[in-house]
């Protein structure tokens, strides 16, 4: 069962009705005991860092989602804000504690040039590492949907970890990959075929 | 890089697809909202658009109804507006399936709305709708309550202060354009785009392919909108893009 965490002001149910294309029957909760029994987890965002991660934390989420990622190496999926939480901390109105299952910092967006407009928010083709398994089977340079303004810097002692990355006057983080743990900053679930597709590949690997 | 986005617009009013011109939207086009997301999933557009302009409240629940309905068929953003007045209604949108919010009205009458929503679900999904007249003479004001209420406000200050409060995006809308065929307000929409650091989506008076590539080239836009023309013709978003991308546009 995969379980899709609902902190409380996501749009979850398009991140529903994209493994249910999939002919998966994903659970929507916010209950410790979903979280120990899932299979896989799934936490789907956007939002705002500091007010998503008190959610986690006043839904008593933190510790089974650590014991669950953490310790019994459970796939994760995390989209968008998904990714961003996994940081140490976050920068995004004021300074806010991540999960910190990543080494590095949530920060803003800083193009090099004006006419890159902020919040990055669209399509921009992505290029990725072959050895992700996420990007299996895809065009070179896929196009992903696209909607932030901070993005993870990971620390330069694990940028392995980047699987993905996009142009936006800088370099964005755009995927990463720990292990078990699988992230995205773009939404597969509104990037149509390429989406669809990677969410394929995520199931695959459970 | 980023691509330029081409965005249908839906206007619904009781839950049918109207046709606005100048903003009064008498003409019922025949086709059910599910049936156009269908059309428009598989033609290639970027994002949706779908705005409630019903004159009162009492189709509330049927309008939610079809965004819930079109939130299944969408793997596309699906934005929405109309009737927006608090951080409780952009919940409820947002769980219905909605990714964005458009809100015009109320922002301009409590600006700290912005802020108040974009605390919770975040700027992006904030979507400040700026309805346009133009006075002549390079003269521009901004309405409200459906092109109805003057604010004295110029399209400019207003974006900006709406920037300033959290917004993630403009959707500028010109209402003499509107329905008028004769393409954007590019002057307009130029003084717009050099004023925020934020998106804008350009909107109200496209009525051939080229005045898409006008908003982008002239108007400075990153998004384009329109309505009615998309309902006119067979694999219309699709032969859009086309254009666009002969124009030397980057889109998807």
């Amino acid at each position: 069962m995969i379980a899709v965490i609902d902190y409380g002001s996501g749009n979850l149910r398009s991140v529903v009705n994209a493994f249910e294309a999939l002919n998966q029957r994903p659970v929507v909760t916010n209950n410790p005991s979903d979280v120990a029994k899932a299979s896989a987890i799934v936490l789907p965002g956007v939002g705002a860092f500091g007010e998503c991660m008190e959610s986690l934390k006043h839904l008593n989420l933190v510790e089974p989602l650590n014991e669950a990622v953490l310790g019994q190496k459970k796939p994760y999926l995390g989209i968008c804000l998904g990714l961003q939480l996994l940081g140490e901390e976050s920068f995004e109105q004021g300074v806010h504690k991540g999960l910190g299952w990543i080494r590095g910092r949530v920060k803003p967006i800083l193009p090099n040039h004006k006419k890159f407009r902020i919040p990055h928010m669209g399509w921009n083709d992505v290029s990725f590492k072959e050895t992700c398994p996420l990007f299996q089977g895809m065009n070179e340079a896929p196009v992903f949907y696209f909607v932030h303004s901070y993005q993870l810097s990971v620390e330069e002692k694990e940028d392995d970890i980047i699987t993905a990355t996009c142009w936006h006057g800088t370099t964005v983080t755009a995927s990463v990959q720990k292990e078990n743990i699988f992230a995205v900053q773009f939404h597969p679930e509104k990037s149509q075929e390429n989406g669809i597709k990677l969410l394929d590949n995520f199931v695959k690997i459970l | 890089m980023l691509k330029k986005r081409l965005i249908p617009v839906l206007i619904l009013r009781d839950g049918m697809v109207v046709q606005s011109v100048q903003f009064k939207h008498t003409n019922v086009i025949h086709w059910k909202p599910l049936t156009a997301v269908d059309f428009f999933n598989r033609w290639a557009v970027d994002e949706i658009v779908v705005l409630d302009v019903t004159r009162n409240q009492n189709s509330r629940e049927k309008f939610l109804d079809i965004v819930l309905g079109l939130s299944k068929k969408c793997f596309v953003p699906l934005a929405v507006g109309g009737w927006v007045g608090s951080l409780d209604e952009v919940l409820r949108l947002l769980r219905l399936g909605a990714d964005k919010v458009v809100i015009n009205t109320e922002v301009v009458r409590q600006p700290d709305l912005i802020t108040e929503c974009a605390s919770v679900v975040g700027s992006q999904c904030v979507v400040v709708s700026i309805d346009v007249r133009s006075h002549g003479e390079g003269r521009y004001e901004v309405y409200i309550d459906r092109g109805t209420e003057a604010t004295g406000l110029s399209p400019v200050d207003w974006s900006k202060e709406a920037q300033k409060k959290g917004a993630g995006e403009i959707f500028l809308n010109c209402i003499d354009r509107d329905g008028f065929r004769q393409g954007y307000d590019t002057v307009l929409l130029r003084n717009v785009v050099d004023a925020v650091d934020i998106p804008i989506i350009a909107m109200g008076g496209v009525f051939t392919w080229q005045h898409l590539v006008d908003g982008i080239v002239k108007g400075g836009a990153e998004a384009v909108a329109a309505a009615n023309i998309f309902h006119y013709t067979e694999h219309s978003t699709k032969k859009a893009k086309e254009y666009m991308r002969q124009a030397g546009i980057d889109v998807r």
